[in-house]
């Protein structure tokens, strides 16, 4: 048994990353399990980030320099909280990280939101990147009109990726069965609606003005929104505000007259009240934010973008105002009270907020605050060793972090043949084979 | 591309970006820090966050700053990487308030 203290992190995201390192940097003598429910780590780098925006992707090779720092160890294709319990891991650990993300979408909660061509944003991007729990879904692309419901980055994703043409996503990542699908696709117009004014929404104007450079798609305003044009926002609006006023002012004045024949329209002040149709849907009711009235809409395909929530874990406090696991500054806590050796970090810490990079300071704090409380931690009973040896035994499989460099090895490979960077395999079954070859 | 350290950075250097920044890009010398645009991922994580507003996309430079491009590829090759947060330079706040207004 080694004589150092062991920590485990749950979930191999960017926030999973940055504390595991953190830990390892931090000159203090310490190991790290990272635990992984699926073969493939990087989280959200890896199934969130549009296969579009290939430079942000870049950023594993920094996973993959704290993944060869001594005392880090990857366990992947294990779920905690199923094949293993967080009490298990808490008597074989000093202290637990919970870095398990915001898998869960918000609802909207209006009537028709589970009508078929109603989904959430969750589902499509998972489906684009090819998530094994997402692979097997379909989306009816076979009308003209597709709706997008909220106001930031992941709603702009979703659109661009139902916007674009095959020659702008063939030469990604994206999962071969999405390609197939929008290759197809008849939508002519994707809406992306949101309640509040330009002032408040949270997109960030590098991606807004990718809207402005589509191949086949030219990117407006309705007038009935903004009948004045795009507000000037107020000075304390922010840079970001106002660069987003500025870029919508551009794609307002530049529109019409272009050959493209694909439509986006940005929409603001409108707010879903219901979803119709027989069986599926065929349209939504809007009604503009203050006002009686509502508008109808038709369109086939519906996806909510309007955040996202962790999932609760049996066992730890959880915050539902904010919809992540109850803690103060990392540290897990039930009533104000700390819970001795559980932590948090990344969205499940501080809900579904920043950029990539904000976990690392995320990640920061966290293991600080583990570190700080090392002294006072119990020496765990079990062996974590042991634990990790039997959860392979048990699953019938190991991967660690060499396992993985040979899949992805082998999904560069298959990705070489069709002039993409990688093509992910989209089941567990598939991985196992690979990491299993040679090992 | 990638995002560029201006000269509102120099005798202030509060480093909030260093914090945020995935791939540790940023460089530091006396004055100032610079990003490498080399392994620069184009986040944008440091722009919003600069207590000076001092960074900016390549692509969208402010008029009169397009030189820093140049200057920070220069400079981060000859300068240490910076991974965690030190104390801004003695007069950050007042310079800091001077550009604001």
């Amino acid at each position: 048994m080694s004589a150092h203290p062991r920590i485990a992190v749950v979930g191999s995201g960017p926030a999973g990353f940055y504390a595991a390192e953190a830990l390892l940097r931090s000159g203090m003598p310490v190991a790290v399990d990272l635990f992984e429910r699926l073969p493939a780590p990087f989280g959200l780098v890896r199934f969130g980030v549009a296969p579009d925006h290939p430079k942000l992707k870049q950023v594993t090779t920094v996973f993959d320099r704290i993944a060869g720092l001594p005392g880090f160890r990857f366990v992947g294709g294990v779920e905690v909280g199923a094949e293993v319990s967080i009490a298990e891991l808490s008597a074989c650990y000093h202290a637990v990280i919970l870095a398990n993300g915001a898998s869960l979408d918000r609802r909207m909660d209006i009537p028709g939101e589970d009508l078929a061509g109603s989904h959430q944003a969750g589902a499509f991007i998972g489906w684009y990147n090819g998530h094994p729990d997402a692979a097997h879904l379909s989306f009816d692309l076979s009308a003209e009109r597709a709706v997008v419901i909220g106001h930031g980055n992941v709603a702009l994703d979703v659109a661009r990726i139902l916007l674009k043409t095959p020659d702008e996503l063939r030469h990604t990542d994206i999962a071969a069965h999405a390609l197939e699908a929008l290759a197809e696709s008849r939508i002519r117009e994707v809406q992306i609606v949101g309640r509040g004014g330009v002032e408040r929404a949270r997109f960030s104007p590098k991606e807004l003005g990718e809207f402005g450079a589509l191949a086949d798609c030219t990117t407006g305003l309705d007038p009935d929104d903004l009948p004045e044009g795009v507000p000037e926002p107020a000075m304390d609006a922010g840079a970001e505000a106002r660069a987003n006023a500025d870029i919508l002012r551009g794609f307002a004045e530049a529109e019409g007259g272009t050959a493209k024949r694909r439509r986006c329209l940005i929409r603001f002040g409108l707010e879903p009240v219901r979803l119709a149709g027989e069986g599926r849907v065929d349209g939504l009711h809007l009604r503009r934010t203050g006002q009686d009235r509502t508008i109808a809409l038709a369109c086939g395909l519906v996806i909510s973008s309007i955040g996202r929530r962790t999932a609760p874990m049996a066992g730890i406090p959880y915050d539902a105002r904010a919809g992540v696991h109850a803690n103060l500054g990392g540290r897990i806590v039930t009533d104000g009270v700390t819970v001795p050796g559980l932590y948090t970090c990344g969205w499940s810490k501080r809900g579904p907020h920043g950029t990539i990079g904000t976990n690392r300071a995320c990640g920061v704090e966290t293991a600080a605050a583990v570190l700080a409380d090392l002294a006072t931690l119990p020496v765990p009973i079990g062996n974590a060793d042991a634990l990790v040896a039997g959860l392979a035994e048990r699953a019938g499989h190991s991967i660690d972090y060499a396992a993985w460099r040979r899949i992805e090895a082998a999904e560069t490979a298959r990705g070489q043949a069709a002039g993409k960077p990688r093509e992910k395999f989209v089941t567990c079954a598939e991985m196992l084979a690979i990491a299993s070859e040679a090992a | 591309m990638a995002y560029v350290v201006t000269d509102s950075c120099h005798g202030c250097r509060y480093t909030e970006c260093v914090t945020v920044c995935p791939v540790e890009c940023f460089h530091l010398d006396e004055q100032m820090t610079y990003i490498d645009p080399e392994n620069c991922i184009d986040c944008g994580g440091c722009a919003p966050i600069c207590p000076v507003g001092a960074i900016h996309p390549s692509w969208q430079m402010p008029a009169g700053k397009a030189e820093w491009v140049e200057i920070n590829r220069l400079r981060a090759a000859e300068t240490p990487v910076i991974a965690a947060k030190i104390p801004p330079l003695p007069g950050a706040d007042e310079q800091a308030r001077r550009l604001a207004s």
